[in-house]
């Protein structure tokens, strides 16, 4: 594995491989010093062009974990402002002296733009709404956990499915995992062709709830227009909401999932955000971990695929 | 100026290609025979190539004035050229826009002082391309302007165009439309379909196309003006032009060769070079496209050569402009993806646009006295595109291999393009 820009098409084996080197550095990171000196000497730049606090602070704990020194560029504080191309600050953070590369960008594609010109390592830390595989293996990590396999497993992703670089990245993961997936939005969120896609869409949450054994909440995107493509956040909620209600009326084993940020009192009500069968904050541990398997993989230090 | 003899081609004549030989002398065509033995020419071994008339293009933005470091009417003229060229219609979204007399002038001073094409601009629709007051098409006229259109952008004010078809009825003028939808194509970067879907990009729907084609039609029935339908991409687009001239309406139609050669499956990397306005849409687009052309729905092959600088194509797909080039290729891309005979070939790439655009002294089969504004094309030969003449390499078809060769343009009598001469020393 040269790069990890998106999670299509790679095999069950390869994430298999990446969950198991995760689960490791899951312990690790429970020892009183959790670090190890994998990658020590190495330097991980993370190249951030659309706003991300989480993402970018789970992949620095990621290569400080593994004892890698990490340098962290963003647009705010940049010459980009000054009208620099992507292309110039990708090869002079280059030039700097770094190892790998963690993009993310608003526009598709543009990690693959970026790994054409500095031939590093690049992971793609998010691109538009397109691919975003380290999520989609921390929540197939988190998932393994709790129910040991996804083989099986009934998973709804329930939301903002057109503008989800998570929803598309975890579609792919889960089901080449074997889990049966169902996408459920209102129509003009759902994506306009899913012919070839591995899932079943529906716009009736209700009627799927009984059936799902992992609900997995999207976020609201109103920078994406969310206003004018459904009524109105009230209707949202009441429609797609995981309401208190639907709490109860989920199956006992049911768990709730989400990427962050959370909207409460949008997609989840308080009490459904604080219930121990939500699993968001073991969502964001296992991010360092499945970080820490990505950056060991590509950095040489990992089995070579 | 020295008599030109083109030997042994097969020539494409009004009553069908012949094989023979063609001499051009004073600029004309002055003979058109089996063995015209004459002494003291230059002599142009054709080869069994095709000898047809010049092609015609109806669309190409040569940037010029404004936006010289993508192109200018000089490196314009010599891609067309080495195209097998003889005339181009240049589009009026320069900086300042065509929208006035004395600009539409320059532009056609500056094709004539290059002297490799003519360069015939189209004129704008709305006034600095406002999209909401008639610009002076009465002047545009004047200069000679015969097609009018806010090409990149289309007229959305419905009102604004039947006040420009009507004024264009009683000149005679097009009226061209860019037919995209503002509203369905807003912030739409690819056709809306199942590579839009995977890649998360907001798709343009096939029915932006439409609503505007269907539309205009409307006002086409109430004017009486002439109406073309710019760059097609759509199976729903033919169709509606197939439906409106089976109907009697006095409409016209282009496709372009990268609509004719690829389909939206070429952005799933994401590389800005697929990038378009149009986009590419589904493979059953792309088969109606090669249809519609064949069967003559769509009249006319046009390049939408639309130069942009590298470091302007050098960046994440949605971040780049609209526009690939293609006027050096459009022949061989066009005898690459169809199986069409020579006639319906140039009937395509000369006659047809030449006829819609206006160009009495292009697109005329070979007799004598046609102007001898012609190409030696051999339909055979087969080439890499590797190299252009043109200020920008944004093309697709760059690297790929073609059947289709531009062997000598020939712009009144005077050869602008050899396949024998550097790009260096040919422009």
């Amino acid at each position: 594995m040269k790069h990890l820009l998106t999670i299509d098409n790679v095999s069950r084996q390869a994430i298999t491989r990446l969950l198991d080197d995760a689960d490791e550095f899951v312990e690790v990171l429970q020892r009183p010093i959790p670090k190890v000196p994998a990658l020590r000497g190495k330097t991980v730049a993370t190249l951030f062009f659309e706003a991300s606090t989480r993402t970018r602070m789970s992949f620095e704990k990621a290569a400080k974990a593994l004892s890698a020194d990490t340098i962290s560029f963003s647009p705010g504080t940049s010459s980009q402002n000054k009208g620099e191309s992507l292309k110039d600050t990708a090869l002079t953070i280059k030039a700097l002296g770094v190892d790998l590369m963690v993009v993310r960008h608003e526009a598709t594609g543009a990690p693959w733009r970026v790994a054409s010109w500095v031939d590093l390592p690049v992971i793609n830390g998010g691109d538009g709404a397109h691919q975003h595989p380290t999520q989609a293996l921390l929540d197939c990590l988190t998932l393994r956990q709790h129910f040991g396999s996804l083989d099986g497993l009934r998973i709804g992703i329930i939301g903002d499915i057109r503008h989800s670089r998570v929803a598309r990245s975890n579609v792919s993961a889960m089901t080449t995992l074997g889990a049966q997936v169902t996408l459920v939005a209102p129509p003009t969120l759902l994506p306009y062709d899913t012919t070839g896609w591995p899932v079943a869409a529906t716009s009736d949450l209700d009627d799927a709830l009984p059936e799902l054994d992992v609900i997995y909440l999207l976020r609201v995107q109103a920078e994406r227009g969310g206003a004018s493509v459904f009524p109105s956040l009230a209707e949202y909620r009441n429609r797609y909401g995981m309401t208190s209600d639907r709490l109860h009326r989920l199956k006992p084993s049911t768990v709730v999932m989400h990427p962050g940020p959370m909207i409460r009192g949008i997609e989840i009500d308080h009490e459904v955000a604080d219930d121990p069968r939500t699993l968001v904050l073991h969502q964001v541990a296992n991010g360092v971990a499945v970080r820490m398997a990505a950056l060991f993989q590509l950095l040489g230090g990992g089995s070579d695929d | 100026m020295t008599d030109t003899l083109i030997r042994g081609g097969i020539v494409l004549t009004a009553e069908g290609p012949v094989a023979g030989d063609v001499l051009i002398q004073e600029g004309r065509v002055s003979r058109v025979g089996p063995e015209l033995g004459v002494e003291h020419s230059d002599i142009i071994e054709a080869g069994g190539s095709w000898v047809g008339p010049g092609f015609v293009d109806l669309h190409a933005h040569l940037r010029e004035p404004g936006q010289e470091h993508k192109e200018d009417i000089a490196s314009g003229s010599g891609a067309a050229a080495a195209g097998g060229y003889t005339a181009v219609v240049a589009m009026p979204n320069t900086e300042p826009p065509i929208d006035s007399g004395h600009l539409a002038r320059f532009v056609v001073e500056r094709g004539r002082e290059v002297g490799l094409v003519d360069v015939r601009p189209a004129g704008c629709i709305s006034s600095g391309r406002s999209g909401t007051s008639l610009a002076h098409i009465d002047e545009m006229w004047e200069a000679g302007v015969r097609m009018f259109t806010d090409d990149g952008d289309t007229v959305a004010d419905a009102g604004l165009l039947r006040r420009a078809m009507e004024y264009t009825a009683q000149l005679g003028g097009v009226i061209c439309q860019h037919a995209v939808d503002p509203g369905l194509a807003a912030g739409g970067h690819v056709h809306e379909g199942s590579v839009s879907s995977r890649l998360g990009m907001q798709g343009v729907p096939a029915l932006a196309e439409q609503v505007i084609v269907a539309r205009d039609l409307a006002l086409v029935r109430l004017t009486g003006a002439r109406y073309h339908a710019q760059h097609l991409s759509t199976a729903g687009g033919v169709r509606l032009i197939a439906e409106a001239k089976e109907e009697g309406l006095p409409v016209t139609a282009e496709v372009t060769p990268h609509h004719l050669a690829y389909d939206h499956e070429a952005v799933r990397d994401t590389d800005p070079v697929f990038k378009m306005m149009p986009p590419l849409a589904s493979a059953d687009d792309r088969a109606a496209l090669v249809a519609g052309l064949r069967d003559g729905v769509i009249d006319a092959v046009a390049t939408d050569h639309a130069p942009h600088a590298a470091h302007e194509k050098d960046v994440p797909f949605e971040e780049a402009p609209f526009g690939v080039t293609g006027l050096e290729w459009a022949g061989s891309v066009v005898r690459t993806v169809t199986d069409f005979d020579a006639v319906r070939f140039f009937e395509r790439m000369s006659v047809a646009p030449a006829r819609i655009a206006g160009l009495d002294d292009h697109g005329n089969w070979l007799a004598p006295g046609v102007p001898a504004n012609l190409v030696v094309f051999d339909p055979d030969g087969t080439f890499t595109a590797e190299r252009t003449r043109s200020r920008s390499q944004n093309s697709p078809h760059l690297g790929r291999s073609w059947t289709g060769v531009v062997l000598h343009t020939i712009h009144v009598g005077a050869t602008t393009w050899s396949e024998t001469l550097s790009p260096e020393t040919a422009a």
